[in-house]
């Protein structure tokens, strides 16, 4: 009996203790943050950022860690940290298209109200702040920052295209004087001019990547010049992406592929810088974020000699380039404190002198008053390209079936550009329709 | 003994306290104590996964998305067996025209080679290494290598069969062509595992064979019909049936290549597998039926080459 009651006691003083120790931890006050925990992609801006960070914690005492995963599994760990709901990271430097389904699927803090509250939306250009960080497009809500601007450039060999020889020979070819494209249509003069297998020289290289979204963030350069667009009204693909225009844009984009160094079947960022520094190709297209590599005369032997533009104007009027870059979103899975730490951090970061020293240690800010100071324009030879480009930047799908919208548009447009498989029109026709019966699918259009 | 240990057995102290009976741990108790770790392993890294990808299959699923699975029933497979049909069977004939040709070219490749190497001679030791290498190396290596051997600019492949190299083919970019890469680059791979395995079936056969044939001056045809031939059978079915389930799930060479392009000309099941259940996609139901669709297309053959290796035996 004795033994049964002294259990007893054993259990109530046990069940008492941890009420005590419960009630101890929610009496306790706020747990204070002291380091914040930001998730992006593998690459010299991350590093960058880090820099920056430090300087936060020089200023609060709140360390800052950026964590940097490979490029070809940052969206899958940021998918299944999603998934588990997650609470490693506070703040995310996002791909765009990831915007809806970090929106849609409650993974992202809605950050309307404190960007506007505190005049960041009007901080930052209106092309990126639409593009990085809202949803649903034209909305006004926001969901990120405009961190990492970043958009498809090109990069040129000066010495080929001022010299004196070459110029008076393309001249009298062409009809007008050799100079940097304006257009699409002098590219492509300028790409054929110098097309010279025999000397393994050739005009130009483009993107043709099939595994994921190079070919499409190749393509859609050429055919938002061409007035095309990936949606039209409700919404609605056919008619849209497989329009006169759109056939028209990619045999431009086939006809650009055939002036490209032979290898360049599956290529992307690293191949183009590849055939730039080989000295094979006379333009590249290329990300600005990779365009510092081009600078370096240990990696690029021509880089006294390589000149940058940003992309040129299509046939009927329409100038634009395909965004790459990130926003910066705080994470919905995290407690109240580390999303206020995060807003803190964001709102220290989008000031102009934070971001002054982003841009100056390598960053691409989206901000209007550093994008337009003389400071950044001259500080590279490409920084007043990309500053242009910021105005003009277009960018994919980004709601939740991107990736099953990118597929087919990569199969069909791959295989017409790099394998010759059909014509223009039936690429775009049969990409037309999967796309549609997708967005059917995910509920974005009716049928 | 000691003092205490006298007093310990002495039958006083037997009758104060009864003495404890040792409980003996039995033979099968330590077997299983030894294979416990290996079955719980096997069980959450096989099993379980094996059994929960099933079920997944009957389930419209995907794993970052935040909706639990939801079940329905046969949707995923009627989905890859009708209305998707045409994609599906294309991979499935990219692979199947893969694995033929590949498996094919090793046979040929590797038995020849066996038979080369057959007769010792001085460095055939080092040589026989030497041709192992391939197959030692990662795949995705090879894949990249290979894409640089490859390209028609810097690449010496078509140094090495055309006057004009940059004249020659786009091998990876030609839409009939890049499936041979793939094919050559397999082979230059696998061959000399074929090799080895046809090596140790012709070293295995009795040389009283080839003499009781010699002396009944039976032709060099004759004795490689009746008594080579038979008796490296079983070897090399057992190389038939391992480089074809390889083949089916052909994935690194092709990424490493052509990444299943241009288009989708060398989208091989393996990598449309992975572009469904990753790559944006993350349809983790669909896939995971594809995955078994697969997995018994893969069991059926097996069955068949196994049912043909047991008949060589008893041959």
């Amino acid at each position: 009996m004795l033994k049964k009651s002294g259990s007893v006691f054993i259990l109530v003083a046990m069940i008492l203790t941890l009420a005590i120790g419960a009630g101890g931890v929610t009496a306790a006050p706020k747990a204070q943050v002291t380091e914040l925990t930001i998730f992006w992609a593998q690459w010299p801006p991350a590093d960058y950022l880090q820099e920056i960070g430090n300087r936060y914690e020089a200023e609060t005492g709140i360390k800052v860690n950026v964590v940097q995963e490979p490029w070809g599994s940052f969206y899958d760990v940021m998918a299944a940290e999603w998934a588990a709901k997650g609470d490693a990271y506070d703040m995310v430097v996002g791909d765009s298209q990831w915007l809806g389904q970090g929106a849609e699927q409650g993974h992202y803090l809605e950050l309307t109200d404190f960007m506007v509250e505190n005049g960041i939306h009007e901080t930052v250009t209106p092309a990126t702040l639409q593009f990085y960080g809202e949803f649903p497009a034209g909305s006004g809500r926001y969901w990120a920052y405009p961190t990492e601007g970043d958009a498809v450039g090109w990069a040129y060999r000066k010495d080929r295209l001022e010299d004196p020889e070459e110029m008076a020979a393309f001249e009298a070819e062409y009809g007008y004087p050799l100079a940097v494209p304006e257009t699409w249509d002098q590219l492509r003069d300028i790409a054929e001019f110098f097309y010279r297998p025999d000397e393994n020289v050739y005009g130009v290289g483009v993107y043709t990547q099939k595994d994921y979204d190079g070919m499409i963030m190749g393509y859609e350069n050429v055919m938002f010049s061409w007035g095309v667009d990936w949606w039209g009204e409700g919404n609605q693909v056919i008619g849209v992406v497989n329009s006169e225009e759109a056939v028209e844009a990619l045999e431009f984009y086939k006809e650009l592929y055939g002036f490209a160094p032979p290898g360049t079947n599956n290529a992307f960022y690293t191949e183009m810088n590849s055939v730039f520094v080989n000295g094979q190709a006379t333009m590249i297209m290329n990300y600005f974020a990779f365009l510092p590599d081009l600078l370096n005369p240990e990696v690029n032997p021509y880089a006294d000699v390589t000149g940058y533009f940003a992309g040129p104007a299509g046939p009927y009027g329409d100038r634009y380039t395909a965004l790459g870059g990130q926003g910066m979103s705080v994470l919905n899975y995290i407690s109240d404190e580390r999303k206020q730490a995060s807003l803190d951090f964001i709102k220290w970061f989008a000031s102009d002198e934070v971001q002054q020293q982003w841009a100056d240690v390598g960053g691409y800010t989206c901000n209007i008053a550093v994008l337009e100071s003389e400071e950044f324009l001259t500080n590279t030879p490409y920084n007043a390209a990309f500053a242009d480009s910021m105005t003009f930047v277009k960018d994919f799908w980004n709601i939740p079936a991107y990736g099953e919208l990118l597929e087919p548009a990569q199969r069909y447009i791959n295989g017409y550009v790099v394998g010759n498989v059909g014509t223009a029109k039936e690429a775009l026709d049969n990409m037309a329709i999967e796309q549609h019966e997708i967005l059917v699918e995910a509920g974005v259009l009716e049928e | 003994m000691s003092q205490a240990n006298a007093q310990a057995l002495s039958p006083q102290s037997a009758a104060a306290a009864p003495p404890r009976q040792r409980r003996q741990t039995s033979d099968r108790a330590i077997a299983w104590l030894f294979i416990t770790p290996t079955i719980v392993l096997l069980v959450v890294m096989n099993i379980f996964p094996l059994f929960y990808s099933l079920y997944l299959s009957f389930n419209d699923y995907s794993v970052i998305g935040s909706e639990p699975p939801k079940w329905v029933a046969l949707d995923n497979y009627e989905k890859i067996l009708t209305s998707e049909r045409q994609r599906y069977w294309h991979n499935f004939t990219v692979t199947g025209r893969y694995a033929l040709l590949s498996v094919g070219l090793q046979l040929i490749l590797g038995f020849g080679l066996a038979m080369l190497l057959r007769e010792k001679f001085r460095g055939s030791g080092l040589i026989t290494t030497l041709i192992l290498i391939p197959m030692m190396l990662s795949p995705v290596v090879v894949g990249l290598f290979w894409k640089l051997i490859f390209d028609p600019s810097k690449g010496f492949f078509n140094y090495l069969i055309y006057t004009n190299p940059r004249g020659g083919a786009e091998w990876l970019s030609d839409p009939t062509l890049g499936l041979w890469s793939i094919v050559i680059v397999d082979v230059w791979m696998w061959s000399p595992f074929v090799m080895l395995l046809c090596l140790s079936g012709l070293s295995a056969i009795p040389d009283y064979l080839y003499e009781a044939a010699a002396i009944d001056r039976a032709s060099a045809w004759f004795q490689f019909r009746r008594i080579t031939l038979p008796q490296v059978m079983p070897l090399l079915l057992i190389a038939v049936l391992f480089r074809t389930i390889e083949a089916f799930k052909a994935f690194d060479v092709v990424m490493g290549l052509t990444g299943g392009g241009p288009g989708d000309t060398t989208e091989t099941v393996a990598v449309r597998l992975y572009s469904e259940a990753f790559l944006g996609k993350f349809r983790t139901g669909e896939s995971s039926a594809l995955a078994y669709i697969v997995l018994i297309i893969i069991i059926a053959i097996s069955n068949l080459y196994i049912r043909a290796l047991n008949r060589a035996r008893e041959g």
